[in-house]
């Protein structure tokens, strides 16, 4: 993004992002840009895949809910404490959408190696689970350094076509705030474009306050920011806003079924005016 | 507040997992898991602050700067001592299953997935099993899917593997060198037959089975108090049904 360019909607952004995409996703406690998820229900969004980094709860719940999902990527289905995402277990049951089991850090490594700019990135671990039976993307090399026989894993790079969060904080020029949520920094690094709601644009430019920048994105990997303030509800932002357990515990019962999820995500997302 | 005589079965649970962590560096506790991260605070407030927490979804408890992947980098280089594990299923090999039952393609039941276990079973010394419900449909003999396998053939490289078994009735230790569990104590009011009755794999059993030691009351009233006022960060349901904080 140019420093003065104009931020975008939210509208927008769900405009820009493409059917059939492949979109990395923050786990529900790490900044959800929601916002932008019934934005893309409006627009009836298509074949999307989702990538949970690493997890995946809320916004693939209401994806899969409303059609708009292939393929799911993650090393979990889960909302916390409130349970399993009811509607992408029933779709993953089945077998109306792909699910492409992980685990935590092979999701980590491969955007870390699509960050290096590399095709692959060793891992240890994972020899004998059956994650190696069903993902035959990963595949088991003989460490080349080693002189005695030493099998390890090697997980492909994970180039997302987008990134999507939300953040507290950017500045005039672009820049993202994230605090501690470094995950985001991965995925901004990792994807081909990279999308950004915040609860608010600062006129300063953090780049230039010591403090800040180090927990900074830098515009060079933002493709688009839009103002959301309480963007992340219902899962929350922390350090800002906690999740709403009590909505989260009314949707995970009403969604149930999926006339249950169609009249939920009707009352209470869709009919909201979009910004 | 119960009474103090009145244990809950997850207050007995806490108590026996937070004497495994005594004297340890570092502890990380992963996504849902209530009963070991009460447990790793009640150790961590017992160790004079020696103990470390990471506990994955907390804000005040968490170490960490350099987002998700930092606790896996962390483990890898043995930085992290101990860390828990449940499973849909549990075998009597330590083989975990968090994914399904059946048909991986078409599964009966559909679980969350297998979260870091699959990696960070084979990198921590001491994993922590634990399963509040202890029933044949639980205890199986062979897991429908390893999310994380108990052992690895020899010259592998496998610093970590599983330690203990904590469920509603019993602890078991884990034999590494077997690859099998053998049960250590059984809970107050039972007996090593319910356990055998209520375990779908097989174990051994010592000609003693002691009972499972009870938290002494201060600890007891350090998990209820401030220990209960610590987890409710992360765990608000928990901590309230528990304690009512």
């Amino acid at each position: 993004m140019m420093p003065d360019a104009a931020p975008l909607t939210v509208t927008d952004i769900a405009a820009r992002i493409a059917d059939g995409a492949s979109i990395a996703l923050p786990p529900d406690y790490s900044g959800c840009a929601m916002t932008v998820v019934a934005a893309l229900i409006r627009r009836h969004a298509r074949n999307l895949q989702l990538i949970g980094v690493p997890s995946l709860g809320l916004q693939a719940d209401w994806l899969v809910g409303a059609g708009c999902v292939a393929i799911l990527e993650s090393a979990a289905l889960t909302l916390g404490e409130p349970g399993m995402p009811p509607r992408a277990i029933a779709a993953v049951k089945a077998g109306d959408i792909e699910m492409r089991d992980a685990t935590c850090p092979a999701i980590h490594a491969g955007l870390q190696a699509a960050e290096k700019g590399i095709p692959f990135m060793p891992l240890r671990g994972i020899l004998g689970s059956d994650l190696l039976k069903v993902r035959p993307d990963w595949q088991v090399i003989d460490n080349p350094l080693s002189t005695m026989r030493d099998p390890i894993v090697i997980i492909p790079a994970i180039r997302p076509d987008v990134a999507l969060f939300h953040a507290r904080h950017a500045d005039r020029n672009g820049n993202v705030w994230i605090g501690v949520r470094r995950e985001l920094m991965l995925m901004a690094h990792a994807a081909r474009e990279t999308y950004v709601t915040v609860e608010d644009i600062v006129d300063t430019d953090f780049l230039r306050d010591e403090d800040r920048a180090g927990s900074t994105i830098p515009a060079l990997y933002i493709s688009g920011i839009a103002k959301a303030a309480r963007g992340g509800d219902p899962v929350g932002l922390a350090g800002a806003y906690p999740a709403d357990h009590t909505v989260l515990a009314d949707y995970v019962r009403a969604a149930q079924t999926q006339a249950g999820f169609d009249d939920w995500m009707a009352a209470r997302v869709l009919e909201t005016v979009p910004a | 507040m119960r009474p103090a005589a009145a244990l809950s079965t997850p207050e007995i649970m806490i108590g026996t997992i937070a004497p495994m962590l005594a004297g340890l560096r570092h502890v990380a506790v992963g996504a849902s898991s209530p009963i070991p991260g009460s447990a790793a605070l009640l150790a961590r407030a017992l160790s004079g602050g020696r103990l470390r927490v990471s506990l994955l979804g907390s804000e005040q408890h968490n170490p960490f700067t350099d987002g998700g992947r930092e606790l896996f980098d962390c483990a890898a280089q043995g930085r992290v001592d101990a860390f828990f594990l449940s499973g849909g299923q549990i075998d009597g090999a330590g083989n975990i299953n968090l994914v399904s039952l059946g048909d991986y393609k078409s599964p009966k039941v559909r679980f969350p997935g297998n979260f870091g276990s699959s990696y960070l079973y084979h990198l921590i010394p001491r994993v922590i099993l634990f399963r509040e419900e202890h029933s044949p449909r639980t205890l199986v003999s062979k897991v429908d899917f390893v999310s994380a396998a108990g052992s690895s053939p020899e010259g592998e490289f496998r610093p970590g593997g599983p330690h203990a078994l904590v469920t509603g009735l019993c602890a078991f230790a884990y034999d590494r060198r077997r690859g099998a569990f053998q049960l250590a104590s059984v809970h107050p009011g039972v007996s090593p037959a319910d356990v055998r009755a209520a375990t779908g794999f097989d174990y051994s059993t010592p000609t003693d089975v002691p009972v499972t030691a009870a938290l002494p009351a201060d600890e007891l009233a350090l998990l209820r108090t401030r220990v209960a006022a610590e987890i409710a960060e992360t765990y608000p349901a928990f901590a309230k049904a528990q304690w009512g904080v």
